[in-house]
């Protein structure tokens, strides 16, 4: 049982041997001559314009959780549309209350203005 | 196995929840549409929806346990009985926080659907007869509860309160579906009842289900608010709208206490010595730091949330006996705790008004000379939560001290009775507040007439069950015996 997975570990050992290797070889064939210059941050080959940490629309939060929850939904879809001969009536059922409720909460979003961009 | 496609449930026994669930996104609906003026109209929509929702409890009572969903929901006389008082409870508190949630902005439809929902989420959990059944109702109960901390959402306590809240409610999800994962690794179901039958067939590994345990008990510990899981219970308190608080002090009880029993006797009653030893440290650590630290509180709201660790304890205590007398009087303990909850929050609802939080004992100086008649209100909820006769909560703590001494925990009992008497201190110093020093704030004091008679019925029944107990003691033995 357990030598089924010898192969596995072989590719793992592989994978982080050949990982080390290159950046091992990197870092010793390469030259290595730093100066405050290059190891200054830039930004597109600028002096950095701002701090990273910017304030931005809390708007995009909720393009964000709202995009989530509907593709979520599709991601649901999908596996229900396939195995749908097999679950019949009750499943299409199932499936359409489910809808009725995330509708009911689409309805909710749309009218409290949450898709609006302005 | 049948087939999927051929299942056909029985959804008689889930009435309830189908009433509430529809009208709740019948409520979201209509709230939209509603001008803002007239926001009273989702008010008496949501109060009629709880009703028709109670109302439906009784329509469909079981006598027997009824099992529908392929084993995943069990209706029965003890799931009746707690969901039909949770609804009562959601009704007392939406009566009771109208006027403070109108003074602060929060009389909108979204207080009342989360309020439905969370309401949704105890009453699956109360009638779950699966793990998972039980999780789903369980998160569902705290996210709404969690948005409800956070809809103030200027105040910077109320959303500090939130994020406590959800961060150690999350971390509370974890322990329990770590717990549950170990039950099933050890007895290869989710189902509650088949777990006890195969615990008791001798099918598990006991090891992995002792220690599954251990993660099932802490998080039980975290919901009730047993120390030493308690630290969100304070801060959560003193930050969420009273309103608020009110309903997360009290209709959770219910849940919670449901939840432990479906857990624990439900599925679980075969290590009973197991988890006793466990509720035995829970028990008496939440008796005695909830009611010494509750003395040294000056904001009332804090100094009920210690007195609802202490309380916890008690109601543990009841609860650890493992047998039937042990298990109504803790149920009982429940019961009667929530009503005197109840009708304390009521009070400090009652007292505070718009720009005015009644939050420090110093706001009940007086209480006497402004109202006589809320003056005693408050005593009897004071003295029912600190265990005074003749109030409910004096036969409460005595049937849980009986049935301690019972199983021969008798050094338990005199602890919770020394608890008990150190926790009456801070209770009866709102009773010398309210009764003996003169007024700070002499604003009278204005609720409507529907609260006033609840809140009057509501006081008056912690006096009336505790001089008749044994209807509501009888109604919490059968209920348990009927489905246990």
């Amino acid at each position: 049982m357990l030598q089924l997975y010898f192969p596995v570990l072989l590719f793992i050992l592989v994978g982080i041997g050949l990982g080390l290797i290159m950046l091992a070889l990197g870092s010793l064939v390469s030259p290595n001559r730093p100066d405050p210059e290059k190891l200054s941050p830039y930004e597109c080959g600028f002096e950095a314009f701002e701090d990273a940490r910017m304030k931005f629309d809390v708007r995009y939060y909720l393009i964000a959780i709202l995009f989530i929850l509907f593709d979520l939904e599709i991601a649901f879809l999908f596996p229900w549309a396939v195995v749908l001969p097999e679950i019949g009536i009750f499943g299409f059922w199932s499936m359409m209350i489910f809808l009725a409720i995330l509708i009911v909460g689409f309805i909710y979003e749309w009218k409290k203005g949450a898709l609006e961009w302005e | 196995m049948p087939s999927v496609a051929t299942l056909a449930f029985d959804y008689v026994p889930a009435l309830p929840e189908i009433v509430l669930l529809v009208s709740a996104c019948a409520v979201l609906m209509i709230d939209l549409f509603v001008p803002e003026p007239r926001r009273h109209v989702s008010y008496w929509l949501t109060l009629l929806s709880v009703a028709a929702t109670a109302s439906a409890i009784l329509y469909v009572f079981h006598n027997t346990p009824v099992r529908t969903f392929g084993n995943m929901f069990v209706a029965d006389a003890f799931g009746d009985v707690l969901n039909f008082l949770t609804c009562l409870t959601v009704i007392l508190m939406l009566v009771y926080s109208r006027g403070y949630l109108a003074a602060r902005g929060l009389f909108r439809g979204e207080t009342f659907v989360l309020a439905m929902f969370a309401l949704l989420g105890m009453m699956v959990m109360i009638s779950a007869n699966h793990f998972l059944t039980l999780y789903l109702g369980l998160e569902l109960m705290s996210l709404s509860l969690y948005a409800l901390v956070a809809l103030h959402r200027e105040s910077g306590t109320a959303v500090e309160a939130a994020m406590k809240y959800f961060v150690l409610g999350a971390l509370a999800s974890g322990l329990l579906l770590y717990g549950m994962s170990m039950i099933y690794g050890a007895t290869g179901t989710l189902e509650i009842n088949r777990v006890t039958t195969i615990i008791f067939g001798g099918h598990a590994n006991r090891t992995i289900l002792i220690f599954g345990l251990v993660f099932v008990v802490s998080a039980i510990a975290f919901k009730l608010g047993a120390v030493p899981y308690h630290m969100w219970v304070p801060d959560v308190y003193q930050g969420a709208p009273t309103a608020i608080t009110l309903f997360i002090g009290t209709a959770p009880e219910f849940a919670a206490f449901a939840f432990m029993t479906r857990m624990l006797v439900g599925s679980l009653a075969a290590v009973a010595f197991d988890w006793q030893g466990m509720l035995i440290v829970l028990s008496l650590l939440s008796m005695i730091v909830g009611n010494v630290i509750a003395i040294s509180q000056s904001n009332v709201k804090r100094m009920l949330a210690y007195s609802a660790i202490a309380n916890m304890g008690f109601m543990l205590m009841g609860f650890l006996a493992a047998n039937v007398n042990g298990y109504s009087a803790a149920m009982f303990y429940v019961v009667t705790y929530v009503m005197s909850s109840l009708a304390g929050f009521g009070l400090v609802l009652l007292l505070s008004r718009a720009g005015f939080e009644a939050e420090n004992l110093d706001d009940f100086k007086g209480l006497n000379q402004r109202s006589p008649w809320y003056a005693f209100l408050m005593l009897l909820a004071m003295f029912s939560l600190a265990g005074v006769p003749p109030t409910v909560g004096f036969y409460a703590k005595f049937a849980v001290i009986e049935a301690a001494v019972d199983v021969g925990l008798v050094w338990l009992a005199v602890v919770a009775v020394l608890a008990s008497l150190i926790g009456a201190f801070y209770y009866v110093r709102i009773v010398k507040l309210m009764y003996f020093d003169d007024p700070v704030d002499k604003a009278p004091l204005a609720a409507r007439s529907d609260m006033q008679v609840l809140l009057s019925l509501n006081g008056l029944s912690l006096l009336f069950f505790g001089i008749f107990p044994q209807q509501l003691m009888g109604m919490c033995v059968v209920a348990l015996t009927r489905s246990y």
